[in-house]
């Protein structure tokens, strides 16, 4: 029931909010948010004490073609959870700092899209998965079609069309595996049954067909062209959930649906899949340092990060799931940090072209701090969250794939090349004419980014509060594969 | 017996009507007439009534089901209409010939002769003829009733051949013994011929490629109301028509005939989606768009089995009731651009009427088949017949199909959502809006529900 309540809240608060005028967009915005995340903390609780039926819920909906609501939580859904609604307050909230026309449609678009996100976390039904990952997609097109930047439409559509064309050779992937189940059902365990036993070839086919949609959508390389230009022309608000929350759909899905479903396929042809993430790894990182524009670095670092993530869950050890899972946790917290920071600049002096920039610790030396927490977290400095992540994920990977993890340890070192480049480039050197004037940080940038250094810090000193809400599950998965 | 008189009552009523210049309020006894007619098909329901004697008509649960939704389709028709019909100094013709139009329907729904089968397409067709050059001033108009005249003549005499050559065949014009006939195995070639004829006869009623070519021109020549006419219940009890045909008379040459249908399908399917795509009129789009999704239609056809009448009933009402609210939509729109087609004449419709562009946009999704809209169930029940039957190629085909309508569909959304236009705010008339309304609930409500249509004729 819980879940189904993580469920209704955000669409529940999206209806209220398109019917409310624009004076009531801020204060349900936030509130909705909270309430969000302080059921996502019982729902917690309720996992830590291994409630596991307050948090299910399966009832039949379509009977003919097998298909269930059954949705649950185990502790791989409950961080992905967690991450959605710790990042959904803080980006309303940092969304307060500029006006937006119609803001309470765009808050009811952002709620939307954060009730199927959580519908996608929750989902153990293959059907109903797809579902809300679709649905997902439509909010954040309209939230880059109607507030988005210059050359919006055709930027917004290539990337609508990306998506849409990885999503339907999964849907026909899983009709595939759908059809090979018994009873016809596309209940997750029916569905990994029949997955298991098809053989070789065909669990390599349907691994491919699914990791197309999920490496679209992560981006990985050469699946990315969309990823650059959408996060640029983005609104900040959509950028944030487009890099924080929705790009973790695409991963938690490859663990939720390849891991388990065609574990022969993985084991067979999974180096190729590694092969072709550190190869983005690679090629990002290096297309990272020579960015001019904070904004695309920070999306060609995601697509790095994204990249390491996909290549330590196809390694499915309980290392490189546990850290895949901490750096999911992580990326997600460290690019809404990238991305406020982006949108602070940017509504200060009207760029993000890091030349133009500088000095702007010599102004506002909190400001440069605060940052710069988040640079060390981003390449992995140890104390920090993204250290456990990255860390945990190349000793995984190391025990799979050990040349492909040398190669992957060096984006950390090309991690710490583009991003000590831009914070020197914006932070340190020369004040000028555009920085000079820099209003300091108000209350509301200052919460925001203090809340995300803490969070940074506190699961790098204290790992464990993460790693024991999934262990289980993950050794659940990893018995079943074997 | 009853559902065929009340129709075709109906429509001499509506002659009468004209005599005596009832204009006011017609339009309600219509609306309560298809009414009533759904509530005979629900009490008529497992019936099995035969109509004329043994073997004419059958009302079987098929053609009730059938019946009912091409009754409420036709009801929405009227009603997003009223205008056509209000501006009409041959409104109670017009009326008329509709409703003529749906008796055809009737028989083409419940039919078991192939006598009657082509008496239904001609009662179907023949009111349509005129209602297509209804717009007598325009010149267009009178050339697409004039082309939709001679192709049509053309494809109903293929069908005719087809159902003579079958007689020939089997002695028969019974769909029963027909199939009966042909349970051996084998199938002379004089049968086959036959087959593939009348199968081109229907193939053009459905506009399926490669027998399509009318129907874009017709789309557009046609007035708007009547081209969503055509769009939606006319293409619903075509279908209807083709699956009686095939599950019956023809169920035991499904190896034959699949050949075909799968070709058909994927001509069709790439041929209306890359021609849509380059269209700037959003008429002549929204007609290729039809006629791709016959081609969906047809690989529901082609995958023939027991679950089949339900995909292609869902599939109809839900691909029917996004086309009636897309028609009715580029009707207001025209009306307030001068007549314009045009996509840009959609520019900036989300501040001009935020209900046409928010109901624009679900029949857009659903169409496109995207979830949470009906759309997409009926697309997914398409895939899955189609993986089911080892028509893997076909479902990737229906896919990269679905990828480029996505892109035509899309730059109506982006025109509404993305790009502005200083004309004045446009006012939706009363029942317009109230059937753009619940166009776009049904579109909602069909995909949470999807069993209650899918699964009713058991």
């Amino acid at each position: 029931m819980l879940t189904l309540l993580l469920i209704l809240i955000p669409i529940i608060c999206s209806g209220l909010l398109f019917i409310a005028g624009k004076n009531l967009a801020r204060p349900l915005a936030i509130a909705g948010a909270l309430i969000e995340l302080i059921v996502a903390f019982v729902a917690l609780n309720a996992h830590m004490n291994g409630h596991l039926d307050a948090l299910t819920l399966d009832m039949p909906w379509i009977n003919s073609p097998g298909i269930r609501f059954h949705i649950s939580a185990d502790g791989i859904s409950m961080l992905m959870i967690l991450l959605t609604s710790i990042l959904m307050p803080l980006i309303v909230y940092g969304s307060f700092n500029k006006s937006y026309d119609n803001a309470h449609y765009l808050y009811a678009l952002m709620f939307l899209m954060q009730g199927a996100i959580i519908g996608s976390f929750v989902a153990l039904d293959a059907f109903l998965f797809y579902l809300f990952w679709e649905i997902a997609l439509i909010p954040i097109y309209f939230i880059i079609l109607i507030w988005g930047g210059e050359n919006r439409q055709k930027i917004t559509f290539k990337f609508f069309l990306y998506t849409l064309f990885g999503s339907l050779f999964m849907l026909l992937a899983m009709i595939y595996v759908y059809l090979q189940t018994p009873e016809r059902s596309f209940d997750v365990h029916a569905m990994y049954q029949a997955g298991r036993q098809m053989d070789v070839i065909e669990q390599a086919w349907v691994m491919a067909a699914i990791f197309l949609a999920f490496a679209i959508k992560m981006p990985i390389v050469p699946f990315h062209t969309w990823q650059p230009s959408t996060y640029f022309t983005a609104p900040t608000p959509g950028v944030m959930l487009l890099s924080g929350v929705i790009s973790k759909m695409a991963t938690y899905g490859m663990i939720r649906w390849i891991v388990p479903m065609v574990p022969a396929g993985l084991e067979n042809y999974g180096y190729i899949l590694i092969t072709i993430s550190v190869i983005s790894i690679l090629y990002a990182s290096f297309v990272s340092i020579v960015q001019k524009d904070f904004k695309y670095l920070i999306a060609y670092a995601s697509i790095a990060h994204m990249g390491l993530i996909a290549a330590g869950i196809v390694a499915a050890n309980t290392q490189s799931l546990q850290g895949s899972l901490i750096e999911m946790l992580s990326h997600g917290i460290n690019t809404i940090g990238l991305f406020f920071v982006y949108d602070i600049i940017y509504l200060r002096t009207g760029t993000s072209e890091m030349k133009k920039l500088g000095g702007i610790r010599a102004i506002d030396s909190s400001f440069a701090f605060l940052f710069f927490i988040i640079v060390l977290s981003v390449v992995a400095l140890p104390f920090t969250n993204g250290f456990v992540g990255e860390f945990l994920l190349i000793v995984g990977l190391f025990q799979d794939q050990p040349v492909a993890a040398s190669f992957a340890g060096l984006s950390i070192i090309l991690g710490v090349v583009y991003m000590f480049r831009s914070f020197q480039a914006m932070m340190l050197g020369e004040t000028n004419s555009l920085t000079i004037n820099l209003p300091k940080l108000n209350i509301q940038e200052k919460t925001i980014l203090v809340v995300v250094v803490v969070m940074i810090i506190a699961f790098g000193v204290y790992p464990k509060m993460i790693l024991s809400i999934t262990e289980g599950s993950i050794q659940n998965l990893l018995q079943g594969i074997q | 017996m009853k559902e065929l008189l009340l129709i075709s009552g109906l429509g001499v009523l509506s002659l009468f009507s004209g005599l005596i210049n009832f204009r006011k309020g017609f339009l309600i006894i219509v609306v309560l007439g298809l009414l009533a007619n759904i509530g005979l098909s629900i009490a008529d329901w497992n019936g099995n009534e035969n109509v004329y004697g043994k073997d004419m008509l059958l009302m079987d649960n098929f053609a009730l089901a059938f019946n009912s939704i091409f009754s409420l389709l036709a009801i929405l028709w009227f009603l997003s209409s009223k205008k056509y019909f209000d501006n009409d100094n041959n409104f109670s013709d017009h009326f008329a010939l509709v409703l003529f139009s749906l008796c055809g329907g009737l028989l083409l729904v419940s039919f078991t002769n192939t006598a009657m089968l082509f008496l239904g397409i001609e009662i179907l067709s023949i009111p349509l003829f005129v209602l297509v050059g209804s717009d007598k001033t325009r010149l267009s108009s009178n050339e697409a009733a004039f082309k939709y005249f001679l192709l049509g003549a053309f494809a109903t005499a293929f069908l005719l051949f087809g159902i003579a050559l079958i007689y020939g065949a089997t002695g028969s014009f019974n769909i029963q013994v027909i199939a009966d006939k042909f349970s051996g195995g084998q199938i002379s070639p004089m049968a086959l011929s036959g087959m593939i004829l009348m199968m081109v006869g229907m193939s053009f009623k459905v506009s399926v490629a490669p027998f399509h070519f009318w129907a874009p021109d017709v789309y557009q020549g046609a007035p708007t109301n009547i081209t969503a006419l055509m769009a939606t219940v006319v293409k619903t009890v075509a279908f209807a028509a083709f699956y009686r045909l095939f599950s019956h008379a023809f169920i035991n040459m499904q190896f034959e005939y699949k050949v075909l249908f799968s070709i058909a399908a994927a001509l069709t399917l790439l041929i209306a989606n890359i021609t849509a795509a380059v269209q700037e009129n959003v008429k002549r789009m929204l007609a290729y768009s039809s006629i791709s999704h016959a081609g969906f239609m047809m690989i529901a056809l082609l995958c023939m089995g027991s679950g089949t009448s339900g995909i292609l009933l869902y599939y109809t009402l839900v691909y029917s009731l996004s086309s009636i609210a897309a028609f009715t939509i580029l009707e207001i729109v025209q009306a307030n651009s001068n007549g314009d087609e045009s996509i840009s004449s959609f520019k900036g419709l989300s501040k001009r009427s935020p209900l046409m562009a928010v109901v624009a946009t679900f029949a857009m999704l659903s169409m496109s088949g995207i979830p949470p809209l009906s759309g997409f169930f009926a697309k997914y029940l398409v895939f899955t017949a189609a993986v089911e039957n080892g028509y893997m190629w076909l479902a990737v085909v229906g896919i990269i199909a679905s990828l480029i309508a996505v892109y035509y569909y899309f730059k109506l959304i982006i025109a509404m959502f993305g790009q502005s236009s200083e004309s004045a705010p446009i006012e939706v008339g009363v029942l317009q809006k109230m059937v753009l309304i619940v166009c776009a609930i049904a579109l909602v409500a069909l995909a949470i529900f999807p069993s209650t249509v899918i699964g009713i004729m058991g």
